[in-house]
């Protein structure tokens, strides 16, 4: 049956609320968050520059939150993920001292264009390293990113001797703090690789792979599938999509450092599950995910415009993320 | 004989061992003197103890990463609790952090139970519950040595032997390796020879086949949790009376280094397999290469480079192994 786009896309939204009940009940949540946030605090919470400013911070952890997804489809994890953000700022950074040493804040467009190739680099460098040791050599992925997620700290602590490396270029700061046509710039990365990842995974052989893999490893190997290819080509991805959440994360501060963002790996792992991915491997969705990413910046800048101490609000992700398993353990039990 | 050790999965330990302190020792003589030696056996104690409840964990096939939160969760109410009634003995507040830490590895079991959630995620979100807790609702100031309860300085003080150095200044041995020993000789024996200890390597080797056979399943990943927790509950007390402080924020990324200790040790993360022998072997190497860096003269920014590259080195070693097996 041939539809428009506008109907298809009616058509779609239902199905998915209908068909996934996951996203339904997200979508709930975020409006309920919405809503208790509004009602608490109508003066701060509803101002435009506050939804202007989670449209900045909240790229990071949704592109943090996908690349986990990614390498939890096939029941993998990748802890490494900040660890490469960090790297990929910090060699940019470095690569902009070294360009311009003492004017490294008045490169040009090629010296960024530069930078942003390097960053990218490490993404795809990193991944790899990931991938070979997760899907050639067989280490957990647990170990294995445990592992690497030290040695690139490690790296980024080496590179800059523990201060932050600041002095970043106009340019570089544009892809954190500029707009595009009135959005925010990283909120422009943040939807066009979301879109292209829900792509690969939904429209592409390679998606349709990682999900058999991670439904039934060796169901996959019997049907002869390129698992060791798949999954290593899947850490890859997740290895850039962390890249670039460091490239924005260093360009939205001007500064990058071995140890930002440390908080970010539990709450993307939260966000992941939150967003109905499974960590067993098989199940999860660009769109839950990035649902789940906006419904927890509601609450986290309404907790901030509350005024809760930072530890609380540590407290609260790692109940929440305890809950959300509960819950999704009781409604699986009631089917 | 010689064919038989080499057989055993600690073999590789004791080999890379050996290689590692000729080396170091050739860089640095200073290595072999009996003042680092013993240096690097005190560093062995807290990390050791933890590692002994780890090495519980992943023989069951677990992993926790929620353990140096209980360790300073257990360390800073202990203390604070001392502090406030004026208590002077140690017996008792070494209980309550054990106990302290094994509540709350028993909350680590009934999640992975009830829930049946993948342990690497339960804990870390019980690890941020704990900590998030800790620092928002009890306090975030250090208590220094000043504030201290005297008596648990003086207990981490107790030397087994007191030597002078020819400059005069004087080095023992800490008696807390006595404390490791005798709680890793525990460890050992209801590994080998109780009914639980065998339902650990059974349960982490195929769980439905322990389940089938008759193994009370609950109580053994009951029983790798809880004494993972009581056992870092009780290091992290330690830990403050062997430094003289308490502070809220200790332990920060330890996971990795007692991780990384008890694979070096031979643990697989498939559960199954490992041996407190292996542990013991696994955490000297470990705290040797990390204390040697500086006597080494390798800046200490590398240190962290270098435990990941003993992580993947020694995963891949035993991934490596486990393929040969099947094959």
């Amino acid at each position: 049956m041939k539809t428009t786009g506008a109907e298809r896309g009616a058509f779609d939204f239902r199905r998915l609320v209908n068909h996934d009940d996951n996203i339904g009940q997200l979508l709930l949540i975020t409006a309920a968050v919405f809503v208790a946030m509004a009602a608490l605090s109508p003066e701060k919470f509803l101002r435009y520059y506050n939804f202007e400013s989670i449209s900045f911070t909240f790229p990071e952890l949704g592109l943090l939150s996908i690349a986990i997804m990614v390498a939890m489809l096939t029941g993998g994890i990748d802890l490494s993920i900040i660890g490469i953000a960090n790297l990929a700022g910090v060699l940019a950074g470095v690569l902009f001292h070294r360009l311009a040493p003492g004017a490294s804040a008045s490169l040009g467009l090629s010296a960024v264009a530069g930078g942003i190739a390097l960053a990218l680099a490490v993404g795809v460098v990193a991944g790899a390293l990931n991938g070979l040791l997760i899907a050639k050599l067989r280490i957990t992925p647990i170990l294995a990113t445990l592992g690497t997620s030290q040695v690139f700290t490690g790296l980024a602590l080496v590179l800059t001797g523990g201060p932050a490396i600041v002095g970043f270029p106009a340019g570089w700061n544009f892809i954190g703090n500029g707009k595009i046509g009135g959005v925010a710039a990283p909120f422009v990365i943040f939807v066009a690789l979301a879109a292209g990842v829900s792509f690969i995974l939904s429209r592409t052989a390679f998606g349709a792979k990682l999900m058999l893999i991670g439904a039934n490893a060796k169901a996959a190997v019997f049907a002869g599938l390129d698992t060791e290819r798949v999954v290593f080509q899947s850490y890859v991805l997740t290895g850039v999509l962390a890249s670039v959440a460091g490239l924005i994360l260093s360009g939205r501060t001007n500064a990058a450092k071995s140890d930002y963002g440390a908080s970010y790996l539990l709450e993307a792992v939260l966000i992941a599950v939150l967003g109905g991915t499974n960590p067993a491997g098989g199940r999860g969705a660009v769109l839950g995910v990035s649902i789940a990413v906006l419904a927890l910046m509601l609450l986290s800048s309404g907790f901030q415009i509350l005024r809760f101490s930072n530890f609380l609000i540590d407290f609260i992700w790692g109940g929440f993320l305890l809950l959300v398993i509960a819950i999704n353990v009781t409604r699986n039990r009631q089917r | 004989m010689p064919i038989s050790f080499l057989r055993r999965p600690e073999a590789i330990v004791v080999v890379v061992l050996a290689i590692a302190m000729i080396g170091i020792g050739v860089v640095n003589p200073a290595f072999w003197s009996l003042d680092n030696q013993f240096g690097l056996l005190r560093s062995n104690v807290v990390i050791g103890i933890m590692a002994l409840g780890v090495l519980l964990v992943m023989i069951s096939g677990g992993i926790d990463v929620s353990f140096p939160a209980f360790a300073v969760a257990a360390m800073y109410l202990t203390v604070k609790g001392m502090i406030q009634f004026d208590y002077t003995g140690v017996a008792l507040p070494f209980f309550a952090a054990t106990v302290i830490g094994l509540l709350l590895g028993g909350f680590n079991a009934f999640c992975i139970r009830a829930f049946r959630m993948i342990p690497l995620i339960v804990t870390l979100g019980t690890a941020s519950v704990v900590r998030g807790l800790l620092l928002g609702l009890v306090g975030t100031s250090t208590i220094n040595v000043d504030k201290m309860p005297p008596q648990l300085i003086d207990f981490g003080k107790t030397d087994l032997v007191n030597l002078t150095l020819a400059d005069g200044s004087r080095y023992g041995l800490t008696a807390m390796i006595l404390i490791y020993a005798a709680l890793a000789l525990a460890i050992h024996l209801a590994l080998r020879y109780t009914l639980i200890g065998r339902s650990l390597y059974a349960f982490g080797g195929a769980p439905e086949a322990a389940a089938r056979v008759g193994f009370d399943t609950r109580k053994t990943l009951f029983f790798a949790y809880c004494t993972a927790g009581a056992l870092a509950g009780f290091a992290g007390l330690l830990h403050a009376s062997m430094i003289w402080l308490a502070n809220p924020r200790d332990f920060v990324g330890f996971e990795l280094d007692v991780i990384a200790a008890v694979v070096l040790g031979g643990a697989s993360i498939f559960g199954g397999k490992g041996s407190v022998p292996g542990t013991l072997l696994g955490v000297f190497l470990l705290v040797m290469i990390k204390n040697s860096l500086i006597i080494m003269h390798i800046d200490t920014t590398w240190q962290q480079v270098v435990v990941g590259l003993v992580i993947i080195g020694a995963t891949t070693l035993t991934a490596w192994r486990d393929r040969k097996r099947v094959a």
